[in-house]
């Protein structure tokens, strides 16, 4: 069925049609519009399963892990400080190995106030032991939650899962999105068999404290093989859920016009269709560049971005965030993948931070820096904040 | 100059006029509030430069923005440990938290349950507009049972905090509840909260006609005041059924605790430190 649907009420129909038994949630902005559309559809009775609005993102996150361990599938969502607030029950849930689906608005963290887009929310969450997808359009929102259900649970994975979609240019913008069938959907997923729950006939301990030389290290390291794990099933599933439902899911990283790129601009969210509306607009000019979207941030495609950087020269990666390190998180994580793999220069353009709108204009001239790199074959700096006010580099 | 042109002018000193017009709907009670307590300021005369205003978050949280003060706006439900933290490390300073019921009942509630049995030296107003406004209505820890919010379209099943109560029960010192109807009366009662120790609590019952209202029979802020103004009782010895709110039912406002004499923790503190000195 062919719809007229936000990026939050596609989220909120990817959820219903997924058939959680437990949703429990806390209002913040951006998200919102998700919970009350999902709490509309359970009071009509349009969809079988109870709600609950807690007091606060941390409770929100511990009632799904306790309602999971029951064994019924839960969903959530939550935005930058709801999701900052859920840090230390994001690590119980995946050291659980529940496979809760959430939906995350990406927003910008305080001070100062914003309630605009920025990635840092969720990147400061890479190592919490979540899969990470990041969506381009409201199709994919919906799209990724019902998949992310059919990797998550599979027992040989049983890793939660954030959808993640950028605040406002997807969240509060509608646009045409096919709602698949029910059935389609049941059939797809099938009834959740959990590999394990919270039985009376059968009583467990859940979270006991153990020693050093218990085995905390071999769950960890589970929880390891479990990540690498996913990279095969993400990729079967991606390519059942294409089959199944027409569409045209790259499982990791979709690229656009790369395989004769001298550069490539490796991009995170919605910046990626900007991006391929540019690249066109450049090709037509007779500049040879490329897009590619990174779709899956956790598990990192490192195969992947290994093989495209055989294919370009230079490679420009935009980070809507910044971390305190070696450049931002895409940035470093792409450099150190390409280690002894490709000897080709790497730039990381920081831009978009609180909002600030990353225009076609501004892609352009990044473009052509990256172009400039890729000819001469020298970085002129790792990193670079683009669009900083009175800078008149990029103005 | 007239009185009231006075008023307005002294007002404006404590008010970032730059930072106007505010993001408030038309008809909210968040201003009612806020002029209140200006007001209540002015007449103490007390010092501007010793006074700190620390919100939370969400419509009520946005005050803080606008105070000509040091001012706080931290993050979701942590006013009142970013007060007490204040409050500590400058104890001279007079530390007032503004915010709203979901700030700090729902996601702050445990800093409200803790800072109150400790008796911080802080004035809190918590503006009860039984919703989340911010973000569009949803049902909060003060929204009344079978109430209609966009998260409870056939009603809310929850049971909503009974705030006096609640603050009673932990033993701060001064407790009041009023409504946006009962400007004079609510600022008297900062006034007098003003000058008194401990942790003192004054509820508001404010009117949010735009994402509460509309929903619960009451489309126009001037309905909401009319319910505010024909089911407000005054009562200081209401018990705690009385205080309770039900849904479009009686709001029993007044003084329901009034005490000095118990010791703060900041002087609890001072006086663990002196006698460790001796």
């Amino acid at each position: 069925m062919r719809m007229i649907l936000t990026g939050n009420e596609s989220a909120a129909w990817g959820a219903r049609l997924s058939r959680p038994k437990v949703i429990a949630a806390y209002p913040i902005t951006p998200q919102t519009s998700i919970i009350e559309t999902i709490a509309a559809f359970i009071a009509n009775g349009e969809m079988d399963a109870r709600y609950i609005r807690v007091e606060s993102e941390h409770s929100a996150m511990a009632a799904c892990i306790a309602a999971q361990n029951t064994g019924v599938r839960t969903y959530t969502a939550t935005s930058a400080h709801g999701l900052a607030l859920m840090h230390e029950v994001l690590m119980w849930a995946s050291g659980a190995r529940l496979p809760i689906v959430m939906s995350v608005v990406n927003r910008a963290m305080a001070p100062p106030w914003s309630v605009w887009t920025d990635q840092l929310d969720t990147m400061a969450e890479r190592d919490s032991g979540w899969i990470q997808v990041y969506t381009q359009n409201n199709q994919e929102v919906l799209d990724s939650i019902i998949m992310s259900y059919k990797i998550a649970e599979k027992h040989n994975i049983l890793m939660p899962t954030m959808v993640i979609e950028d605040a406002f240019i997807l969240s509060h913008t509608s646009e045409g999105v096919d709602v698949p069938d029910q059935k389609d959907v049941d059939d797809f997923l099938g009834e959740y068999n959990p590999a394990f729950k919270l039985d009376p006939d059968e009583p467990a301990g859940f979270g006991s404290l153990i020693m050093p030389e218990g085995p905390y290290m071999e769950f960890r390291y589970k929880m390891a093989l479990a990540m690498e794990e996913a990279r095969k099933e993400i990729k079967k599933v991606v390519e059942e859920y294409n089959e199944k439902f027409n569409r045209n899911y790259s499982p990791f990283i979709e690229e656009y016009r790369t395989e004769d790129a001298d550069a490539v601009m490796v991009v995170l969210g919605t910046i990626g269709s900007t991006a391929k509306d540019v690249v066109d607009r450049m090709r037509e000019k007779g500049k040879k560049v490329g897009v590619a979207r990174v779709r899956y941030f956790r598990p990192f495609p490192m195969d992947e971005m290994r093989a495209l950087a055989k294919k370009t020269d230079m490679i420009g990666v935009v980070d809507r965030s910044y971390s305190f390190g070696p450049g931002a998180d895409l940035y470093a994580e792409t450099k150190s993948v390409l280690y002894g793999h490709a000897n080709i220069p790497v730039k990381n353009y920081v831009m978009g931070l609180g909002g600030r709108d990353i225009t076609p204009q501004i892609l352009e001239k990044v473009f052509n820096d990256m172009l400039t790199i890729a000819k001469e074959g020298v970085v002129d700096r790792e990193v670079e904040w683009v669009g900083l006010q009175g800078d008149e580099r990029w103005s | 100059m007239n009185p009231m042109e006075e008023m307005r002018r002294e007002e404006e000193k404590l008010l970032r006029t730059d930072r106007l017009p505010h993001v408030w709907c038309p008809g909210c009670g968040i201003g009612i509030t806020l002029n209140a307590f200006l007001r209540a300021f002015i007449r103490s005369k007390m010092d501007p430069n010793k006074l700190v205003v620390v919100s939370g978050i969400g419509c009520t949280g946005r005050a803080a923005g606008y105070v000509n003060v040091d001012s706080f706006h931290t993050t979701h439900g942590r006013g009142i440990p970013f007060a007490v933290g204040i409050k500590f490390a400058r104890p001279d300073l007079n530390v007032v938290v503004f915010s709203g019921d979901g700030d700090l009942f729902a996601i702050g509630g445990n800093h409200f349950v803790n800072a109150a049995r400790r008796n911080h030296d802080l004035l809190i107003i918590a503006v009860n507009n039984f919703t989340y406004g911010m973000t569009g209505g949803q049902h909060g820890p003060t929204t009344p049972t079978g109430a209609y919010t966009t998260t409870t379209p056939y009603g809310n099943p929850d049971r909503p905090f009974n705030i006096p109560h609640l603050a009673i029960s932990l033993g701060a010192p001064y407790v009041a509840r009023w409504t946006t109807y009962h400007v004079n009366q609510l600022q008297n009662s900062i006034y007098h909260a003003l000058h008194k120790k401990g942790f003192r609590v004054i509820e508001v019952i404010s009117q949010c006609p735009t994402v509460y209202g509309r929903r619960n029979d009451m489309k126009t802020p001037l309905e909401m005041m009319h319910y505010f103004q024909k089911n407000s009782v005054r009562k200081d010895d209401a018990s705690f059924e009385e205080l309770e709110l039900k849904y479009n039912g009686k709001i029993v406002v007044g003084v329901f605790r009034d005490i000095q004499g118990i010791p703060t923790y900041e002087e609890r503190y001072e006086d663990i430190i002196r006698r460790a000195r001796k």
